[in-house]
C-alpha cells in the first residue's frame, strides 16, 4: 500500500491494547512525548475479549491525570481500527499529528527546557 | 483487607508543595489489593506529581518506594539508611502505616495519600463493600455468619427493624438488610430455631467505647 503517515511517531508495539497501562502512558508525557495514541482493535473484536476496553478506561484515568498535572487531557487518545485497515491508520496518525502540532509542544518540557536555560545548563 | 480510596491529588499537591524531596511509600498489603496504595499507585503519583511540579518550574526530586508493609517496625526499618534524604513522605499505605511510619521517623513530616474506608472484601472488581468493624466480640456464630454490626445501619441485635423491606434497609436501595441475609442464612442451614433466642445486651467495651484498644500477649512478647 505505501501509505504516508507523520514521521514524528514512534509507535511502540504491544500484544494487545489491554498491556498498556496508566503508568506506561504517564511515562511517556513524563520522558518528553507531546502526544500519546493507543491504537486497539474495533471495540467487540478482542482476541482477548476485553483488551480494549480496558484500555479504553485507562486511556480516561490518563485524560483525568494530565488535566490535572497541566498538561491537557486532549494530549491523549484512544483509537479503534481492524488490523487490515492501513489507510485508517494513516488517517487516524495525521490526524493526531494535526492536533499536537496545534497544541503545541508537551508543557512540562517546555518547562523543563526553559528552567536548563535559565540556570544556564545543557541537556 | 483494609480498603482504602485514592485522595484527589490536588489535595496531595496542597500537602507537600512546600517541600523539595519527597519519598512516595506504597504499601504491598491492603491498599495494593484494592488498588489504591501499591506500587503501581505509587508510580502513577510520583509520575504525575513530578510532572506537575516542573510544570511549575520546579525540579523537585519524587522518589518512589513500596514496603512490604507499613504496619510492621522491620519493613519500616528498611528506609532507615535514606529517610535523612527527605523533606516528606506521601504515605500510600492505610490510616495504620501513615501513623506507624511517622512514629518510626519523628523528625520526618508524613502525609497521607489515601482515604482509610473499612475493613471490607472485593465483592467484584472494582466493588468493595464492608463486612467488620473490629469491635472486639465476635458474635458471628450466633447470627449465621452475617454482621449486623457492620451490615446493619442500627446495628441491631435481635432484628430486623421496620424498615426492612423486599430484603433492602430502608437507608437505600443499594443497601440490603443484614438481619434478611441473617434470617435466610439461618433458614437455608436449617438452624432457625437460633433465630428465635433473644441476643444478650453486647459488651461494647471491647469496642472503640472503651477507647484506644491494645492486645498483650505474654506467650510473644520477648
Amino acid at each position: 500500500m505505501r501509505l504516508s503517515y507523520p514521521a514524528d511517531i514512534r509507535i511502540v508495539r504491544v500484544p494487545c491494547t489491554g498491556k498498556v497501562d496508566l503508568i506506561h502512558i504517564l511515562r511517556a508525557f513524563e520522558k518528553g512525548a507531546d502526544g500519546v495514541s493507543v491504537v486497539g482493535c474495533m471495540e467487540g473484536d478482542c482476541h482477548y475479549n476485553s483488551g480494549n476496553f480496558r484500555a479504553k478506561k485507562r486511556v480516561a484515568q490518563a485524560k483525568k491525570v494530565l488535566d490535572t498535572v497541566g498538561i491537557g487531557a486532549e494530549r491523549v487518545q484512544m483509537y479503534n481500527l481492524s488490523s487490515s485497515e492501513g489507510p485508517r491508520f494513516a488517517r487516524f496518525a495525521e490526524e493526531m499529528a494535526d492536533r499536537i502540532r496545534a497544541l503545541g509542544p508537551n508543557p512540562v518540557r517546555a518547562a523543563v527546557n526553559q528552567m536548563e536555560h535559565q540556570t544556564g545548563g545543557g541537556r | 483487607m483494609i480498603v482504602a480510596e485514592k485522595k484527589p491529588m490536588e489535595e496531595i499537591i496542597e500537602e507537600i508543595k512546600h517541600f523539595e524531596n519527597i519519598l512516595v511509600l506504597g504499601c504491598n498489603e491492603c491498599v495494593t489489593v484494592c488498588e489504591a496504595g501499591g506500587k503501581k499507585e505509587v508510580g502513577v503519583l510520583a509520575s504525575a506529581l513530578r510532572m506537575f511540579f516542573l510544570k511549575q518550574g520546579r525540579k523537585m526530586r519524587i522518589d518512589e518506594r513500596t514496603l512490604e508493609r507499613q504496619c510492621d517496625p522491620e519493613y519500616l526499618e528498611e528506609i532507615r539508611d535514606v529517610a535523612d534524604g527527605y523533606d516528606a513522605v506521601v504515605s500510600l499505605a492505610c490510616g495504620v502505616g501513615v501513623q506507624f511510619t511517622a512514629e518510626h521517623y519523628p523528625s520526618l513530616p508524613v502525609y497521607p495519600g489515601v482515604n482509610t474506608c473499612f475493613m471490607g472484601v472485593t465483592e467484584a472488581r472494582g466493588m468493595w463493600t464492608e463486612r467488620c468493624q473490629g469491635c472486639g466480640q465476635c458474635i458471628l456464630a450466633a447470627t449465621g455468619g452475617i454482621c449486623p454490626v457492620a451490615r446493619c445501619a442500627k446495628r441491631l441485635f435481635n432484628g430486623p427493624c421496620g424498615g426492612s423491606s423486599d430484603g433492602k434497609c430502608e437507608i437505600g436501595k443499594d443497601t440490603v438488610c443484614a438481619w434478611q441475609l441473617i434470617i435466610d442464612r439461618l433458614r437455608a442451614l436449617g438452624r432457625m430455631e437460633e433465630y428465635e433466642r433473644i441476643a444478650p445486651i453486647k459488651d461494647w467495651s471491647t469496642d472503640r467505647a472503651g477507647g484506644p484498644r491494645k492486645i498483650v500477649r505474654e506467650d510473644l512478647a520477648p
